[in-house]
């Protein structure tokens, strides 16, 4: 039912709670906080730069192209992915009963890790990069990558061999999907041959580089934006709700088919390109499909809370998950139709994507985690949060947020995607002149940089929230409800 | 039993459910190769045929490589992240090739590497940008964006007037792409150096018919070398196959009118 309502009733008498490494939870909660920050402030300056371009500074490290790259690394790889690990290594250990299989391994993948965000954050900046989107860093880092993911998963694996429970709850499958095929997708897309220490070709040429680049991309999506978070989603929202998942079934079938199913899609991003024709076709026939196992994620985490739907006006934990399994659903409905070739013929290129992602990104990503660390501080630090009304005012700052943001991405995207396209009545542009279509793009714009920085100031209320708690001034949490 | 915690609140068992169980969720490696083996028939099916010469993207004999200089443009283009407001695909759509010209085809890529698509057009498509300024043009406009181009919001990059290529650098891409089945007439670094030598000094003199000065060597020569090449093999190829399918459309039209019996003409709906 809950899913580990056992761990608090240890089989063998002894206590188990003890057993568990709650200091790499620790150490991961702490690096996401962190990096959560930076990466929504560079977001922040490069939505500035899109509005404003002397913001851009004149430097050559400062420029949208340097950053726009250190944006998407911060807030994937260093904000989601940290989020990703404090989670997994918190309800892992807890879903199988066991300690995790080593706690060496778990330090190296922190450091590990850390480091290698360090060595994105300083090279990209200085124009070191692959040129494949949310692939960028260059081959040294790649390597390390790939040697940190395999301690990873030999730790996972390794815990799963020693769990002392013998069924693996859903969420755990979600995670194996994670570990499998982020590895795998690194792998074949990073393929290149060096030429210096700082710079490599890949393996593959034009439109083929292409489709395994976007093969790359669209499951970074899948497997590091989706997978993990329906695992957290699995674990931490019946937790929060205190209800069972609503359905086994459909867990398993939205699993399968998700995982399956998403592979395919990639090439949606390249509809209309000179990749093959069966290939798109491919890639839109399977986008269209995936809508229904993500419907299936989305109404499983949905209908838990059924029966318990009281408790979302009092608590803002709730709010956060709720929220954001809605924009899972949104945003998973916004994707299949936009791999629809027509419709990609006009959204494609223009800041309508970018609605797209941030709905995701903000409303899905973003909101799951801000619901799993509030509801988790409590539960490893032993202290209530030091600022309960604040939680409230992060939720609303975020959400209403995130609706600037996105309403103002479609709102500019929908207009420049027609505009460039019009024909005039004798068959000429109508709007010959493509800055003519910039110039108009500037108050949307500014919107969604308002809607960016209410997103980020709620993330530092966050962080100050949690920084009080930790540093004492937080009330200590009963003993009864930190056993969880 | 204790450890059902997958169950649903009311939900009664089923065959799938009880098979899931006993096979899948008690058994890690089987779960674990269960995922791979799902995760991977998609990209197997959809990138494995790329590498077929006739399901994988086209590739011709009359495309060729980036010469050094041009490909140590590309290489800046990389580094300053241009991709990132800018596309290299012209959509087979009316309005786009009205206003970027002919639609980008697959063979005009095979040199690419990485491709440089682009997902984004803060700026517009650059595929048939090769050819359409003249090289001051693009010098004044790395520059100062807004002095050619009033109301662009792209960066200005005066770093490329002043910063350096090095054919020693270039050697080692020169190198890494020859690996890889680029052909290069040679990969020696006193042939790369002229190479970049003499093409650089071919722009540097067009400069300076508007008095710009400046030296082969520079980063903006490189850049300039590689956006005039860019789509214009493409452009090129297509020309010439246009040509010769109008000169042959005339010739089976000369046979026809020689032919009384013949009523209509064939070329018409080319
Ligand atoms: C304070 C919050 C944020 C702001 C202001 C922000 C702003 C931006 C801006 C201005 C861009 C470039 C858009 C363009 O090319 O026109 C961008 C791209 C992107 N952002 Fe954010 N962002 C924020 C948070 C996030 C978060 C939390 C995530 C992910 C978890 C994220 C993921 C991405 C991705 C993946 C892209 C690239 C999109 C593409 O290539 O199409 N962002 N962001
Ligand atoms: C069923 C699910 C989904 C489908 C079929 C889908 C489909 C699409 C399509 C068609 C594009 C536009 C590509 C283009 O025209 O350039 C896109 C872009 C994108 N989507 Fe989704 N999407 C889905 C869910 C999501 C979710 C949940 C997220 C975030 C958590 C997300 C993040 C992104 C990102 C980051 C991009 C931008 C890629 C780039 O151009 O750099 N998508 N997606």
């Amino acid at each position: 039912m809950d899913p580990d309502r056992t761990a608090t009733q240890p089989a063998t008498g002894a206590a188990v709670t003890p057993v568990y490494d709650d200091a790499v939870v620790k150490m991961f909660f702490t690096a996401t906080v962190v990096w959560a920050l930076v990466g929504m402030l560079v977001g922040v300056i490069i939505a500035l730069q899109l509005a404003w371009w002397p913001a851009n500074l004149g430097l050559p490290w400062t420029t949208f192209g340097r950053l726009r790259p250190l944006h998407t690394n911060a807030v994937i790889f260093a904000f989601a992915g940290n989020v990703c690990f404090t989670g997994i290594y918190h309800s892992t250990q807890r879903l199988l009963k066991t300690r995790m299989f080593n706690d060496t391994l778990s330090r190296i993948h922190f450091w590990g890790w850390q480091g290698i965000i360090v060595a994105a954050a300083v090279t990209l900046p200085l124009g070191l990069t692959q040129a494949k989107e949310y692939a960028e860093l260059i081959w040294p880092i790649d390597v390390a990558i790939t040697v940190i993911w395999v301690v990873f998963a030999i730790n996972f694996f390794g815990t799963l061999a020693r769990r002392r429970v013998k069924h693996m709850y859903v969420a755990i499958w979600f995670y194996m999907s994670f570990v499998l095929t982020i590895a795998v997708l690194h792998i074949f897309n990073s393929l290149a041959i060096p030429a210096t220490l700082v710079r490599s070709y890949p393996v593959y040429a034009g439109m083929t580089d292409a489709l395994v680049q976007w093969w790359y991309g669209h499951n970074a999506v899948g497997f590091f934006l989706t997978t993990p978070f329906l695992g957290l989603m699995y674990y931490y929202l019946p937790r929060a709700a205190e209800r069972p998942v609503y359905s086994y079934r459909l867990s398993i079938i939205h699993f399968w088919a998700l995982v399956f199913l998403y592979i395919w899609a990639g090439p949606h991003h390249l509809l209309y390109s000179a990749l093959p024709e069966w290939a798109q076709t491919l890639g839109m026939v399977f986008s269209i499909m995936l809508l229904a196992p993500s419907w299936g994620g989305m109404l499983n985490g949905l209908l838990t809370l059924k029966g318990a739907w009281n408790k979302l006006r009092s608590d803002p934990i709730l709010k956060f998950m709720v929220v954001a399994v809605s924009f899972y659903g949104m945003s998973t409905f916004e994707g299949p139709m936009m791999s629809i070739r027509a419709v990609s013929g006009l959204a494609h290129y223009t800041n309508w994507v970018i609605g797209h992602v941030h709905s995701g990104a903000l409303g899905w990503v973003g909101m799951i985690s801000f619901g799993m660390l509030y509801w988790m501080v409590p539960r490893i630090f032993g202290r209530e949060v030091r600022h309960p009304t604040w939680v409230s005012h992060h939720f609303w700052l975020a959400t209403i947020g995130i609706v600037l943001y996105t309403v103002a991405m479609w709102a500019a995207g929908l207009m420049e995607g027609l505009q460039w396209r019009a024909i005039n009545d004798a068959g000429q542009l109508a709007n010959p002149i493509f800055l003519d279509i910039t110039a108009r793009l500037e108050p949307f714009l500014w919107l969604r940089l308002i809607g960016g920085t209410m997103y980020l100031v709620g993330a530092i209320m966050m962080a100050i929230n949690f920084w009080q708690t930790i540093r004492g001034s937080g009330r200590p949490v009963e003993a009864a409800a930190r056993a969880a | 039993m204790a450890d059902e915690q997958n169950n649903g609140a009311h939900e009664s068992e089923t065959a799938y459910g009880r098979f899931h169980r006993r096979v899948l969720e008690g058994r890690a490696a089987v779960f674990a190769i269960a995922t791979t083996v799902a995760i991977s028939i998609g990209g197997i099916v959809e990138i494995v045929p790329m590498f077929s010469a006739s399901l994988g993207p086209e590739t011709i004999a009359e495309v060729t490589p980036y010469t050094p200089l041009e490909q140590a443009g590309r290489d800046i283009y990389v580094r300053e992240g241009c991709y990132l407001c800018h596309s290299q695909m012209v959509r087979p759509m009316r309005a786009e090739i009205l206003r970027y010209g002919e639609w980008s085809r697959a063979w005009e890529y095979q040199y690419d590497r990485p491709f440089q698509l682009g997902s984004r057009r803060l700026g517009p498509d650059l595929h048939r940008v090769g050819g359409k300024y003249p090289d001051a043009w693009h010098y004044e406009h790395m520059r100062d964006p807004r002095a050619t181009s009033p109301g662009s919001v792209m960066p200005a990059y005066s770093w490329l007037l002043d910063w350096t290529t090095d054919p020693a650098d270039v050697t080692a891409s020169v190198r890494a792409l020859s690996k890889l089945g680029h052909p290069y007439e040679s990969t020696d670094e006193e042939w790369v150096r002229g190479q970049m030598q003499s093409q650089g000094e071919t722009i540097v003199a067009n400069l300076a018919q508007t008095g710009i000065e400046t030296s082969w060597d520079r980063e903006i020569i490189a850049v300039i070398a590689y956006l005039q090449r860019l789509g214009t093999d493409g452009r090129r190829v297509l020309e010439a196959r246009e040509t010769a399918q109008a000169e042959e459309a005339d010739a089976a039209d000369d046979t026809r009118t020689a032919d009384a019996s013949e009523v209509s003409g064939a070329g018409g709906s080319r």
